[in-house]
């Protein structure tokens, strides 16, 4: 049978606000364990919770940029469970009232675009971490991110395929890089993905039975999760057998899912409002003050790329979609003032080179100053763009400047026809042959021909004199 | 002149300003008084000898040096067990929390200690401030000093006992449902339960986080006022705290309540009153007539349903807030578990006693989803209906009189079997907590038995000024 697939998506980012949700401690990553805590975030009896208004404020900005509504008075609730990540044993999360609700984000795959629905955004507290001891056997827990504060992102079940998940968070993560609130860094857990997925028969307007593979990572494992779970259900469904409500895991290194928990041990969190927090009251002069604090999001970035300067939809996409790649676009493209080059560099060699390292653009060994001195040599004539491929890649290992690389390693374009005639010459007396063939139409010959003298020329000289020079030569 | 263990704390104040006594003197007396004494009242868990010690003689070096004091320099302090003391056991008189030791202070500790105050020891209570007797405590009983064989009345029993039997001028207690009001009344001493967000309970162990407040429990309201301008007060750790100015609570300490309107609920006069209650009630009716106080009977028809409402709030809220008690991190852990969940299962049931594990129970069931609405969401409709009932009350009247237990202290191990018969000794205190209001209990007289009776004074949000006042000018004009 044909299936639709249904997808909706939690997902969580956390905050780069530099203090926790409910009390003082520091939320940079990393640290000895149990260093960035407190009374408060390792659950203590008797500390209380203090809402940290940047996390409020981030909240917002996020809502208003993924065009949801605020909610002018909202609270905060307990979920109840056990788990020795959960000092408190209830997180602080909000159930029925949050912060921001009825958004929406624009997604484009291939040639198509459409709208997912946001349902909500609320906010709650991290978790703290497991560690396996190797020493003992045993399990220790690291309290550095309990209390880190989050938004879960909820959407509608509007998503239809792993790629259109994947534009979807692609398009989250732009959006909440732009707006400072996360910094979204995802192998570092900063933003994780829940798949809710279920099938049905196409043309059928009932839902069939969803299931949750929680925290995923990557946008690799997104995707890999989320096949794998069209794949199960369907073999399922296939069979005439039934799929189950229920919380799965997906293991990136085997590349299954397996199920933690069915619906009859589903957790009653026995939600009730947190006794401990006054509601948040948000007046619409504070909405109106970040709405116009919001920077200029990637959707009118975008816009601006193709109408103003000409790029391809695609290029400008894939540009707009990384808040660092769209900044580095603009500054380089200021300097340089060759904007069709600097998306070319971005588009092939800076989106390989990060795909080959494995990194984060803004990970990238280079800046955008550098990338314009390399398109200004080449503009310049100074360097071919042969060349330019090697001093590229010797910036993208060093982040050296180009212009001493070019000076160090002897560089330099020859454009001095002179000098490159006397090569011609020579290399054209040694291939009597190849200028024999060209002369009989093998215009193969010719690329032969050139290439030879390139080689002479150590990749030096400026290919557009040397083919005329070479042509001169043939056609006389 | 007094024994020294009999003074108020303003009294010792004084000598120690006369230089008439010092405060190794007072804390030594206390001291003693306790190593005689509390073999058989049990008021205490822990006793810091030592250190109270050394910090009385400190403070004299700083009274022989003539600098301007705080307002408690030197007076001794009890504190209940549930106030989280830095470097000194807060056990919460449970098995779970045994031999914990708090990494910090609570707010009102710190407030207490930079007035100059000195902790002598941390008291009994009911496990978790679950009870109203200090039955609960896992660790012992606390006998009420007035007679040995009756309870001192719970959950701040140990503050209680301690304060009336001589073994401390002043103490910290903290109410949930009258667990200030109803041990004060029961040992013959003043206790006050502040307007929910007077006073800070960052560092209180939480039972019911929206109904839970600390306070006085003194022999003299006087000395209320004095501890109640000390702890009062905006506290950032505290979201609940409100953010109002400070106040002087001596100013209200006026001998006067002419004109005062003193409104008596007929509700609170009804089945399972005692007698004699009834009788020393009225009598304190009659004295604010005297006085000038206009005194009518009025109505609180909501008051009925303030009990189911306060069991079913305080317990949800208290089955969330001792989940963080897992064996986990801190206190009891059974030694016997091989899982996870035999860690939680067999460390809570081990380390909780019978009426805590029977809250969390009731508290877990009302939150649980299909009954959440007919239980915790009704209640919280419920409560704000007793709120209103209150706030109509206010409008005719500046305070509303009543008396703070239906009965004198009852027998140990009279109740103790039956919790439903336990829990309608809050009777007259809950409504309080569930509205949030200030309520003042004072000794009115005593019955047949010489067992003390407590009078309930009830204020407006934040208006303890008025039920000090009416408490004060009771306390100086009644027949000794």
């Amino acid at each position: 049978m044909e299936y639709e697939v249904v997808i909706g998506l939690e997902v969580h980012a956390e905050l780069s606000t530099k203090t926790k949700i409910y009390c003082g401690c520091s939320t940079e990553f990393g640290g000895d364990p149990n260093t960035h805590c407190c009374p408060v975030c390792t659950g203590m009896p008797g500390a209380l919770p203090v809402l940290n208004e940047k996390v409020v404020e981030y909240a917002v900005r996020a809502g208003l940029a993924t065009n949801c509504e605020i909610a002018r008075e909202s609270k905060q609730d307990r979920k109840n469970y056990y788990y020795p990540d959960t000092p408190r044993a209830y997180q602080i999360s909000q159930y029925d009232l949050p912060l921001c609700a009825h958004g929406h984000v624009e997604i484009a795959v291939g040639n198509t675009e459409k709208e997912v629905g946001i349902t909500r955004i609320h906010i709650e507290d991290d978790a703290g971490k497991l560690v396996h001891d190797g020493y003992t056997g045993g399990t220790l827990v690291d309290f550095n991110r309990a209390g880190v504060p989050l938004i879960e992102i909820v959407s509608e079940p509007d998503m239809r395929s792993a790629e259109e998940a994947v534009a979807y968070v692609e398009k989250l993560k732009g959006i909440l890089e732009y707006i400072g609130v996360s910094d979204c860094k995802m192998q570092e857990g900063s933003l994780r993905a829940d798949v809710n997925l279920s099938l049905r028969p196409v043309g059928s307007e009932k839902f069939g039975t969803r299931t949750e593979t929680k925290n995923l990572n990557s946008f690799r494992a997104i995707a890999r999760a989320i096949e794998f779970e069209i794949a199960r259900q369907k073999e399922i469904l296939d069979a005439g057998g039934i799929v189950y409500q229920e919380t799965r895991r997906w293991d990136d290194e085997t590349g299954e899912g397996y199920a933690t928990r069915n619906k009859e041990e589903a957790h009653d969190y026995r939600y009730f409002p947190e006794p401990d927090l006054m509601p948040i009251r948000l007046s619409e002069e504070y909405i109106q003050d970040i709405k116009n604090s919001l920077p200029e999001l990637p959707e009118s970035r975008k816009n601006r790329y193709v109408n103003e300067i000409g790029l391809p939809e695609y290029d400008a996409d894939i540009i707009t979609s990384s808040k660092y790649l769209s900044d580095f676009f603009e500054a380089a493209t200021d300097i340089c003032k060759n904007a069709k080059a600097v998306s070319n560099w971005i588009m092939t060699d800076i989106i390989r080179i990060a795909k080959e390292k494995g990194i984060e653009y803004n990970e990238l060994p280079f800046s955008a100053e550098n990338l314009s001195r390399l398109i200004m040599l080449i503009d310049k004539g100074i360097i071919s763009s042969a060349i330019a491929k090697k001093v590229f890649n010797e910036m993208a290992e060093s982040g050296e400047n180009p212009e001493i690389i070019v000076k160090e390693k002897g560089l330099i374009q020859i454009s001095d026809e002179g000098a490159i005639k006397e090569v011609v010459d020579k290399i054209i007396a040694a291939n009597p042959q190849s200028v024999a063939d060209y002369k009989a139409g093998k215009d193969r010959a010719l690329g032969f021909l050139v290439g030879q003298c390139m080689k002479e020329m150590k990749g030096k000289g400026n290919p557009q004199i040397l083919n005329k020079l070479i042509l001169e030569y043939l056609n006389n | 002149m007094k024994e020294i263990c009999e003074m108020t704390a303003h009294e010792i104040r004084d000598m120690y300003e006369k230089k008439e006594i010092t405060v190794p003197e007072v804390v030594k007396a206390y001291i003693e008084k306790i190593e005689s004494e509390d073999e058989n009242i049990k008021a205490y868990i822990t006793v810091c000898k030592e250190e109270a010690m050394e910090k009385a003689e400190k403070m004299q070096a700083r009274y022989e040096s003539n600098e301007k004091l705080p307002p408690l320099a030197g007076v001794p302090i009890a504190i209940k067990d549930n106030l989280c003391t830095k470097g000194l056991k807060t056990t919460c008189a449970s098995k779970m929390l045994e031999n914990f030791i708090a990494p910090y202070d609570a707010t009102v500790i710190k407030k207490i200690e930079e007035a100059g105050a000195i902790i002598i020891g941390k008291t009994n209570m009911d496990e978790f401030a679950m009870g109203g007797s200090t039955e609960n405590s896992a660790f012992f009983k606390t006998h009420n000093p007035v007679n040995l064989e009756r309870v001192p009345g719970g959950s701040s029993g140990g503050s209680a006992a301690a304060v009336a039997g001589n073994m401390a001028p002043i103490a910290l207690g903290s109410d949930t449902g009258g667990s200030i009001r109803e041990p004060a009344s029961f040992c013959g001493i003043v206790g006050l339960k502040p307007t929910y967000g007077l006073v800070s309970r960052y560092g209180l162990v939480a039972f019911a986080s929206s109904l839970d407040q600390v306070g006085p429990m003194t022999r003299d309201v006087r000395d209320t006022a004095e501890l109640l301008n000390v702890i009062a007060g905006h506290d950032e750790l505290d979201s609940t705290s409100a953010n109002i100015s400070k106040k002087d609570y001596t100013a209200s300490l006026v001998n006067d309540v002419k004109g005062i309107r003193i409104g008596v609920p007929k509700e609170y006069f009804g089945e399972g009153i005692s007698a004699s209650v009834k009788v020393a009630i009225n009598r304190a009716i009659e004295k604010y007539k005297d006085l000038g106080a206009i005194v009518e009977e009025c109505s609180l028809p909501t008051t009925k349903y303030a009990l189911p409402t306060y069991y079913i709030i305080a317990c949800a809220e208290a089955s969330s807030n001792l989940g963080r008690f897992d064996g986990i991190r801190y206190g009891y852990r059974s030694k016997n578990y091989d899982t996870l969940q035999d860690i939680y299962k067999n460390s809570r049931s081990e380390g909780f006693g019978e009426e805590v594990k029977r809250r969390i129970i009731l508290g877990t069931y009302v939150l649980s989803s299909g009954y959440y609405d007919a239980y915790y969401k009704k209640a919280q409709k419920v409560r704000t209906v007793v709120k209103q009932g209150f706030d109509e009350a206010f409008e005719k009247y500046d305070i509303i009189l009543t008396p703070t237990v239906p009965t004198v202290a009852f027998k140990l191990g009279e109740r103790v079997n039956d919790p439903l018969e336990m829990y309608m000794t809050d009777l007259l205190t809950v409504s309080i907590n569930i509205a949030g209001v200030p309520a003042i209990s004072i000794p009115c007289g005593k019955d047949e038995e010489g067992m003390p009776i407590g009078m309930q004074l009830i204020g407006k949000h934040f208006d303890e000024e008025t039920i000090l006042r009416a408490a004060h000018t009771y306390e100086q004009n009644k027949e000794v």
